[in-house]
């Protein structure tokens, strides 16, 4: 298979006009026509079926959560950046494009990343008119805050719920579509499969999770806005519900799956307490723009932070990355952490953190403004941890966090299944090997507002001919077979071990061979130990409850037995990168210093798999990354 | 630490619900309350039993998933706390846990601690946003809004919509929730044009979803996890009142 990654013609700057300029349209009376599916309800979901809703289209919106306000991008709390340039610092759009490109170590589509930064000012123009209430200065004008990997102040934000004020702006204008009825919503309701007529993407078979009954959903296209796997880790920064199934199952029925093993560790998150953890709680990189990182310089040290002098105090990212010290990139803060835990001066009861320390920042600025900045995140942290970082530094540690992996789609959002398409954390595309901070909301909302409208509506223009789509079809009856089949064989097998226990069991896995860290040893036993594993699962586990009727435990399972797959390519693909490029790190590839070793002679190309069948080794197939515009330069934050 | 558990269980809607005691010894205290309900639940399976269900999702305290009535308080003791934030040490060693749902004519039960709160969604969708189509907006900028009015109406949209203030309204009342969405959008002058329309369809959806009326308790207030303030819900008052004289001048 040769991809077509459909990037269009013309100098970067103008690719996206010269797109939109020759898109088909569909005309109004015939919008009414045509039915899409859009699954999943966060930023991307919810600003895509709105869009389309308005735009005239049947609507249907999936989610499993009870509301769609409920989605995770709720919980992003730093920012969103868009390159307006309000504070007069010399940002713009090339220069956006370009942090972004280096930062995700320029293994991301150059077109897409620039399309991306061009898009960031409408987005903040759109979340304006509805009403976000974004931080203000005392002029009335848009404040900004900077990020870790960029040294201008692009980022805006609502306190430190950024992510809750743009998903409610996006789930107001998707309700706003409900009332009028264009947009259909099923809350509670799970996508377990993708139906395929003629190779084309027409449906999906959905588990109303309430009820427990299968039902078919037939339309002309099919939209997954279903977040990322990072959940796959069991620990890690994301909702308990978040998972790969959706994607998962597509692309068993034929979508490829690309970058599977970038995935984010998120240098502040809280760090974990005990075996009976469920999730590490993120606390905003904001952070880190008034806080300072260290450890003691002495290791095993037992005195409480406030009694260790400041001269016997490390402050190793200042020291190490001293251009960009606290606000390094996450790959690189997490990974210097992880290092200097290894190296025995972690702290904290299990020495698995690092301090993040406001006293500096609250002598110079007062208790006040830095309560005004981040009072939600101290409070969490008091909540959560009992310690009030006010008084003393807070505890941090590395977490898994965002999938920069997911399904590959083409310039128009589209993967290689006709008439699917991807958008935000579901799919690979802009982030390359490395997510900038504040990006993943900007992504999400662009692909949803501004992207995707232009390009599926470029896709339906073929479709106003071919009629409703009956669900009554061979292939919808096959696929909701296929889905009973499943979930009788969980309530079936009446084993001994919990649904959890076979997630925590993979997540340790995935932490210690395909983490912050890989090599070559490691990943090929993991991939041994998750095969065993999965039989295991198979063969043991204990699904109570009925599979007809409301059941969590089911849900779940269905979950894990993706992941188990899922877990197993991310191996692959990592297996194959004889590289480190941002998030990937492979031990046998670094300088001298140990920083990443980038073979771009070798490896500037997307990894898209194609599935060959369970147990089987899937296919690889290269997309090569083509960089007009500027030349990979080896990435430094010294 | 051990506790002693008493919850809710009920088998469907139709069903009637009982009380139904479990005790936990051992634990840590600090599991936050959702993960202790994650260590009964394995109990439960492994004993061959069916574990308790109950909503949740971020376990970060914002997507408002959570919520029930621990010893009788929604979202349990502490203040401006959902219950994924509530961790053991809040408890004494051997005390006994009282474990409900959230209880309100509008938020029927579907099964032990998990209610339908899809009335909060209707009400949204009856006027709380602003009526801008995608790709239609002017430049940021050419709004100003000071920096004081983003604060208060970001007060007001903090709101996580996860129903705790009804659930503690003797009267059954969303006029807390309603209130601070409507205060949201009144507060910001993106928001000013529709202020009318919004607030007497938003009130009258929240009726007709069997909400009750607000008779003042201000109980709301105490137990919302993002101390909404009760002074929404006198904004509210005023803006049905100045809309519907403004309707009757109309006509």
């Amino acid at each position: 298979m040769i991809l077509n990654s459909k990037i269009p013609e013309g100098p970067l700057e103008q690719k996206w006009d010269n797109y939109k300029k020759k898109a088909r349209l569909v005309n109004p009376a015939n919008r009414k026509k045509l039915d899409v599916i859009v699954v999943g309800t966060g930023l991307a979901g919810s600003s895509i079926a709105a869009s389309l809703g308005e735009m005239g289209y049947n609507v249907k919106s999936f989610c499993f959560q009870d509301s769609p306000r409920r989605a995770h991008s709720v919980a992003a709390q730093g920012g969103v950046n868009a390159a307006k340039n309000y504070k007069n610092d010399g940002d713009s759009v090339y220069r956006m494009f370009v942090d972004t490109l280096k930062g995700g170590d320029f293994r991301a589509r150059e077109a897409n990343v620039y399309r991306m930064a061009e898009c960031s000012l409408n987005l903040i123009d759109q979340s304006v008119a509805q009403g976000v209430p974004f931080g203000r200065e005392y002029g009335g004008y848009l404040n900004n805050r900077s990020f870790g990997g960029v040294q201008v102040s692009r980022t805006f934000y609502a306190r430190g719920q950024t992510g809750q004020q743009l998903l409610l702006g996006a789930y107001q204008a998707l309700m706003r579509q409900v009332g009028k009825g264009t947009v259909q919503l099923y809350s509670r309701h799970e996508m377990l499969d993708l139906v395929m007529i003629d190779g084309k993407a027409r449906g999906i078979i959905v588990r109303n999770l309430d009820t427990g009954e299968i039902e078919r959903h037939a339309a002309h296209a099919v939209v997954l806005a279903t977040g990322g796997y990072g959940k796959i880790y069991y620990l890690s920064t994301l909702a308990m519900g978040c998972n790969g199934s959706a994607i998962w199952r597509a692309h068993k029925k034929g979508a490829l799956m690309a970058s599977p093993s970038w995935i984010q560790v998120h240098p502040t998150s809280l760090p974990q307490s005990g075996d009976y953890q469920s999730k590490l709680t993120l606390m905003s990189e904001s952070l880190r723009n008034d806080g300072r990182i260290w450890v003691p310089s002495k290791a095993d040290e037992t005195r409480p932070p406030n009694e260790i002098p400041e001269e016997e105090r490390d402050y190793y990212l200042e020291r190490r990355y001293p251009a960009f010290g606290n606000l390094a990139p996450r790959d690189i803060s997490s990974r210097a952490a992880k290092e200097r835990i290894d190296a025995g001066f972690g702290i904290g009861p299990l020495k698995n953190a690092v301090y993040l320390d406001f006293s500096k920042a609250i002598r110079e600025q007062g208790k006040e403004k830095i309560q005004e900045k981040y009072g939600n995140l101290f409070d969490m942290y008091l909540k959560i941890t009992g310690y009030n970082a006010y008084n003393e530094p807070m505890m941090i540690s590395p977490s898994a966090h965002f999938s920069m992996g997911g399904l590959w789609v083409d310039y128009e959002l589209m993967t290689t299944i006709p008439g699917l398409f991807a958008l935000g954390e579901a799919n690979f595309a802009d982030h390359g090997a490395n997510r900038l901070g504040a990006n993943s909301l900007l992504q999400a909302s662009v692909d949803g507002y501004f992207i995707a409208p232009y390009t599926i509506a470029n896709y339906l223009a073929d479709e106003i001919h071919t009629g409703k789509i009956s669900p009554e079809s061979p292939e919808f009856e096959t696929a909701e077979n296929n889905v009973k089949q499943q979930i009788q064989g969980f309530m079936n097998i009446k084993g001994t071990k919990t649904v959890d226990y076979f997630h925590k069991t993979l997540g340790k896995l995935l932490y210690d061979y395909c983490g912050l860290a890989r090599n070559e040893e490691g990943l090929k036993y993991a991939i041994g130990e998750i095969r065993k594993l999965k039989q295991e699962f198979y063969r043991d586990v204990r699904v109570s409850g009925q599979g007809d009727k409301m059941n969590s435990e089911l849900e779940k399972a269905g979950r894990v037995a993706d992941y188990f797959e899922i877990g197993e390519l991310m191996c692959y693909d990592a297996l194959t990168r004889n590289e480190s490029c941002g998030a990937h790190f492979r031990e046998e590839f670094q300088t001298p210093d140990g920083e990443a070793l980038r073979n771009d002679a070798e490896y500037q190309f997307i990894s898209a798999w194609a599935w060959a069948g369970e147990n089987k080794e899937p296919e690889l197939i290269k997309e090569p990354l083509i960089f007009e515009e500027i030349q990979p330069t080896v990435r430094s934050y010294k | 630490m051990d506790l002693h558990l008493k919850i809710w269980r009920q088998k469907d809607k139709q069903s009637e619900g009982k009380l139904v005691s479990y005790d936990l010894r051992e634990l840590n205290p600090h599991m936050s309350f959702l993960e202790m309900l994650d260590t009964l639940n394995e109990k439960l399976i492994t004993e061959g039993d069916e574990p308790v269900e109950f909503d949740h999702d971020c376990r970060e305290g914002i997507c408002g998933q959570c919520g029930m009535m621990i010893n009788g308080i929604a979202h349990g003791p502490l203040k401006n706390t959902t219950t994924c934030q509530l961790h053991l040490r809040s408890f004494r060693d051997g005390e006994t846990v009282l474990i409900e749902p959230f209880r309100s004519e509008a938020f029927p039960v579907k099964k032990d601690l998990k209610v339908d709160r899809s009335a909060f969604d209707r009400i949204i969708s009856s006027g709380g946003f602003v009526s801008v189509n995608t790709g239609q907006a002017p430049d940021a900028t050419a709004i100003a809004v000071t920096h004081q009015t983003a604060e208060e109406a970001f007060d007001s949209a903090a709101c996580i919509g996860c129903g705790a203030c009804v659930a503690t309204c003797k009267n059954g009342s969303a006029a807390l929730f309603t209130s601070a969405k409507i205060t949201h959008m009144v507060l910001l002058p993106q928001g000013k044009e529709e202020r009318n329309k919004r607030v007497l369809d938003m009130v009258t959806q929240m009726d007709k979803e069997l909400f009750g009326h607000c008779s003042n308790t201000e109980a709301c207030e105490v137990e919302c996890p993002q101390g909404i303030s009760v002074l929404n819900i006198a904004r509210m008052n005023y803006e049905y009142s100045r809309a519907l004289f403004f309707r009757q001048k109309a006509k």
